[in-house]
């Protein structure tokens, strides 16, 4: 197990999020979270991060309760987020962003080697290294920063709504990307809204609401489920 | 004096008070650009390093404009006092946020702001009780050489202030754009929580800004005191009322607007005083950054406050 939810309950001051939350995450699985609006998903992903810190329960990596830890000290150990909305520096060069994302390595030849990986999985974010973040197209910005995440060379990437506010185009794009970053050896824990992409790639998911896990399974099971049909595929259910 | 004399020796002036406000203004801009604080303490810091940098001129002996030093004792102990003046102000506004702004990190509203105010009236009073309230001769060991150009005159103390300030702009700036910390000062600037979430330890980017923002405040009222021939404890509110406006002229959190700003505002002083009267200066000054505040609030390097969510 790369990741473990153990009951986990927070709180923002009097308002509980998450509630006896369990998740399972096994080393090279892409695990996909989903729910709605306010089901805590963001908050899931801040406490992996360690920006909100769990009221109850632990939160266990690589086999060591983490809950206690800095955020510095989790990414040193290899859990490197991608943010909601992108959340690049704007006023920083593209190059400038990428070396944040390795703000904690050492310079040398791994970083060398991680700047041509991201260069080879988006040649656009090369020919842009120049180039003031804040000016770059949605879909550009959102490969700037799944490389900035890449550049910490996590071994857990936590990406917060991937597609959000992207063109079709670069959706489609953005996922191809995320399994390929998958392929190479990194596991993924992803929430997102778009419920129909993310379980076309992820090996299995979780359903969130309002702060409890309502359901899991594999991909496969849950495209089948009446529920998720219904509330996150899109599709009417006829009444018979 | 023909008038182009006249505006000539108004420059040369204007960009050696431009100097020293931009140095104090680098201050308030940093701090503001990390934590969208006003760090009032900030005036009394510099004032603080003007006694420093006197206390260090006096440990080498001298007292009052009598002793010149030329050549490679003049640049030592200038090396030496600036350097003595800045670690320990940048020391004082290390401990003024751990003690007094960190506890307060996470309070909303003004709180951090009002208590920046009464760490300054703690200095303020310290310095007058210690030291008195009399004004003090400062201790000035730089040659008076003169140039004379057209009908102005340049004085060599004024190119020796041009040049440190000029040294300590250009540091602070490729400090900020390229060393590791930095770039992560700048990161927090820009996305507190992004930048958090990289790594970088927020408190230590904090204190950095403090650090630099205070020596250099440290190294403007070393500068103010060879520059005026004085010092004394009421020195700050004025000096720092003026960089604070330049700040917010040149677009608070802005690094290279600050220093712009600087030199705008000493600018002003000095052509103000020339042409207008002095007693108007800080009419016009304090008019201009009621006039920026209402017109563009971003200054004119347009830069809005940094991006939180």
């Amino acid at each position: 197990m790369l990741l473990e939810f153990r009951h986990v309950d927070t709180h923002y001051g009097d308002l509980h999020v998450l509630k006896d939350v369990n998740y399972a995450i096994e080393p090279g699985e892409i695990v996909a979270l989903l729910g709605g609006n306010a089901s805590g998903k963001s908050t899931t992903m801040k406490t992996i991060m360690g920006v909100v810190r769990p009221t109850r329960g632990q939160v266990i990596y690589d086999g060591e309760p983490i809950e206690r830890l800095a955020t510095a000290e989790r990414v040193r150990r290899g859990i490197a987020p991608v943010l909601e909305a992108r959340r690049l520096f704007p006023r920083m060069t593209v190059f400038e962003n990428l070396e944040m994302g390795a703000y904690l390595r050492k310079r040398g030849a791994e970083f060398d080697q991680d700047l041509e990986r991201v260069y080879s999985l988006f040649p656009r974010v090369k020919e842009r290294h120049g180039q003031i973040a804040g000016t770059l197209s949605g879909g550009e910005q959102q490969m700037v920063a799944m490389g900035r995440a890449l550049m910490a060379r996590p071994r857990l990437l936590c990406m917060d709504e991937p597609s959000m506010g992207l063109a079709p185009i670069f959706v489609e794009q953005t996922f191809d990307i995320i399994q390929e970053i998958n392929r190479q050896g990194t596991t993924i824990f992803m929430v997102e809204q778009n419920a129909n992409m993310a379980l076309s790639i992820a090996h299995r998911a979780y359903v969130l609401q309002t702060g409890q896990v309502v359901l899991s399974g594999t991909a496969a099971e849950l495209r089948q489920n009446p529920m998720i049909r219904e509330a996150y595929l899109g599709e009417l259910q006829v009444e018979t | 004096m023909t008038l182009f004399d006249l505006l000539l020796q108004q420059t040369i002036n204007g960009l050696s008070l431009g100097a020293m406000y931009a140095l104090l203004a680098l201050g308030f801009t940093l701090v503001y650009g990390i934590l969208e604080l006003i760090n009032f303490s900030h005036f009394n810091v510099f004032m603080v390093g003007s006694f420093i940098a006197m206390g260090v001129l006096q440990l080498f002996g001298l007292t009052g404009q009598d002793v010149i030093l030329t050549g490679l004792p003049l640049v030592g102990v200038l090396l030496v006092t600036f350097a003595v003046t800045m670690v320990s102000s940048g020391a004082i506004g290390v401990a003024i946020e751990r003690l007094s702004l960190r506890p307060l990190r996470n309070v909303k509203g003004p709180a951090a702001m009002i208590t920046t105010i009464g760490v300054s009236y703690i200095l303020f009073n310290i310095i007058l009780l210690v030291c008195g309230a009399e004004a003090k001769n400062y201790p000035n060991p730089m040659p008076t050489v003169r140039y004379h150009i057209a009908g102005a005159v340049l004085d060599l103390r004024v190119v020796l202030i041009w040049i440190v300030a000029l040294v300590l702009m250009g540091g602070l700036y490729l400090f900020v754009q390229k060393s590791r910390i930095g770039k992560a000062m700048r990161a927090t600037a820009q996305d507190a929580e992004a930048a958090r979430m990289m790594g970088v330890d927020v408190d230590r980017v904090v204190m950095m800004a403090f650090f630099l923002g205070s020596a250099l405040a440290g190294a403007g009222g070393l500068i103010f005191g060879l520059y005026y021939n004085f010092t004394s404890f009421i020195i700050g509110f004025t000096a720092g009322l003026r960089a604070f406006t330049a700040a917010v002229l040149g677009g608070i959190g802005n690094v290279p607007g600050a220093m712009v700003g600087g030199v705008i505002i000493g600018m002003i002083e000095a052509m103000g005083g020339q042409f207008i009267a002095t007693a108007w200066t800080d009419v016009i000054i304090f008019s201009i950054l009621v006039l920026v505040l209402v017109f563009k609030p971003a200054g004119l390097f347009g830069r809005m406050a940094p991006t939180k969510s």
